[in-house]
């Protein structure tokens, strides 16, 4: 028969030559294997991560936590439309919707506002809709950021407070959704 | 021999006991690293610096945990196993001479546990004992897969004791004496002058195939992969400690590489020279007469490099004992069984015959 791959190979069985039956030239070859694996694990860089300490890089697409963006002014920008809450495959997103008062034109960007806005992270299977669902820009998974482990499972019900971003720009996510020009160099070429 | 003597003597007894402890200590944390870097791991580094505190971190999750007995196991038994296992594996370094003599003024301190002249004689009946440790722990559990762990090590002892009996054979039929003291001492080159070092004079370049054989059963002996069919995980789960949790189980593991570390010991005496270390004699030399020191001190330091020549021996051995059960698979129970009978001891034997032979015409003695 026409080998497909053409790369295999015919085996003969005969009976082994003294030097295989003695088993130990095998045993020494073997050994010798091993020890060079040990002096590389001692003298090249291992590939193992030490977790807390060194973490692997997150790709630039990376769909992590959840953050509600504000806008330059330092407003929320959500309006509680609750297009998300219908995209999501999961229901993980629930809100309630209140109306903006006098006196608050710079906490809410627009006049209807989000009283409460909760993710549940233990439904959430972070596809992204919400994402591309929001008319305001609002919501938006973060690519260097995961959802931590808890021990209570209400813990993972995300709130207003663990997801607006903090109003000062310099504590916000280094790295946001929008990709720097190098970022997206990076992308691009690593798809092609 | 007079009451101090017997003091330093005692003190030498403790201390052969604390370091086979602390050595035996020291392996666990030592196969895991090896285990890791051989396989391009990193391995334990989280206990102290370089993970060396996790054999400390061992005792205390293995002191602190639940003390199981299995339903229908016999108690007192099942507690004498891990016991006399550990018992049987301490017991053996006992007669190896770590080192000659420190001398202080008229007091001699001889580097050994006790000097019996029939010392091989000694750790071969020990070593044979440790193995009711393995069989009372597999009975007395009541279960199938600890019985036949038990079975299999029973029989891989006694097969492969036989097998080591014979290549020893021929190294006590050279050295005529079963001391272990007499052998190292007969290994030293006695001839004044320059020489290429005292290794030429070690058994193991007189005894090749001896020491072949030795060494085989020596794994074998010590239920080391590639012969640890009694507790062959895919097999049996655990073998004969199957059943045992907590410090009963830290013990059988224990008392395996205080095996390792006898048998290490034995060999580097056997058909290393033990003691004795390459150029010592111009080493001494050099001490006595080209530095200020007194006679005794030039000697002791003479004797204590061979403390550290002998321990760097045994740790070489149990590194390759290391090294070994990381590259090797295990041997099928058939496999192992027809390479004692069929092939270690025949070559035993033809090992003592050619020995005698060379003895008879006088090219060794």
């Amino acid at each position: 028969m026409e080998s497909l791959s053409k790369r295999a190979k015919v085996l003969e069985k005969k009976p082994m030559t003294l030097a295989e039956r003695a088993y130990l030239p095998a045993i020494f070859q073997g050994l010798s294997i091993t020890m060079q694996h040990f002096f590389r694990a001692a003298t090249k860089k291992q590939v193992t991560i030490r977790y807390p300490e060194e973490t692997r890089p997150f790709s630039p697409v990376f769909r992590g936590l959840h953050v509600l963006k504000r806008d330059e002014a330092g407003r929320e920008r959500c309006t509680a439309c609750g297009l998300c809450a219908v995209a999501c495959p999961a229901e993980a997103i629930t809100m309630v919707a209140g109306e903006r008062k006098k006196g608050e034109e710079n906490l809410y960007r627009e006049e209807k506002y989000a009283v409460s806005y909760e993710i549940n992270m233990l439904r959430c299977i972070f596809c992204g809709l919400c994402e591309e669902a929001c008319p305001k820009a609002a919501v938006y998974l973060q690519a260097d950021k995961m959802a931590p482990p808890r021990f209570e499972r209400d813990e993972f019900i995300y709130g207003k407070d663990r997801l607006v971003e903090p109003v000062t720009p310099d504590n916000r996510s280094k790295r946001g959704i929008q990709l720097t020009p190098e970022q997206a160099d990076k992308l691009r070429a690593s798809m092609a | 021999m007079t009451l101090p003597a017997l003091g330093w003597q005692g003190l030498v007894v403790l201390a052969t006991f604390g370091i086979s402890l602390l050595i035996a200590t020291y392996c666990t944390y030592a196969e895991r690293v090896i285990a890791a870097f051989l396989q391009d791991r990193v391995g334990p580094d989280r206990a102290g610096p370089f993970g060396l505190l996790q054999p400390l971190a061992d005792a205390v999750k293995l002191f602190t945990k639940e003390e199981f007995f299995p339903a229908g196991a016999n108690r007192a038994l099942f507690v004498f196993g891990p016991c006399l296992a550990m018992i049987t594996a301490l017991m053996s370094s006992a007669v190896i001479p770590f080192g000659n003599f420190l001398k202080f003024g008229d007091t001699e301190i001889h580097l050994q546990g006790i000097e019996i002249n029939v010392g091989m004689l000694y750790v071969f009946g020990i070593v044979s004992l440790g193995v009711y440790g393995i069989m009372i722990g597999g009975w007395a559990s009541n279960n199938k897969f600890s019985l036949l762990g038990a079975i299999r090590a029973a029989s891989q002892n006694i097969s492969y004791e036989l097998a080591m009996g014979l290549a020893l054979i021929a190294v006590l039929m050279m050295s005529g004496t079963l001391s272990l003291r007499e052998i190292t001492l007969q290994q030293t080159h006695v001839g004044g002058g320059w020489h290429i070092g005292d290794i030429f004079t070690w058994n193991v370049f007189k005894q090749p195939l001896g020491f072949v054989i030795f060494i085989v059963c020596a794994f074998a002996e010590t239920n080391r992969t590639p012969f640890d069919l009694p507790e062959c995980e895919t097999e049996l789960i655990g073998g004969y400690h199957t059943e045992y949790s907590s410090m009963k189980m830290g013990l059988y593991l224990f008392a395996e590489y205080v095996n390792v570390f006898v048998a290490t010991a034995v060999m580097s005496v056997l058909y290393f020279g033990g003691f004795n270390y390459p150029f010592q004699y111009e080493f001494l030399d050099f001490l006595t007469n080209k530095t200020s020191l007194s006679a005794d001190w030039a000697h002791n330091i003479f004797v204590l490099m061979g403390v550290v020549a002998m321990f760097a021996k045994i740790f070489t051995g149990i590194f390759f004992f290391m090294w070994v059960r990381w590259t090797l698979p295990r041997f099928r129970y058939d496999q192992l069984m027809r390479l004692g009978w069929t092939i270690l001891i025949p070559l035993a034997i033809f090992n003592i015959l050619l020995t005698g032979g060379l003895i008879t015409f006088g090219v060794i003695q």
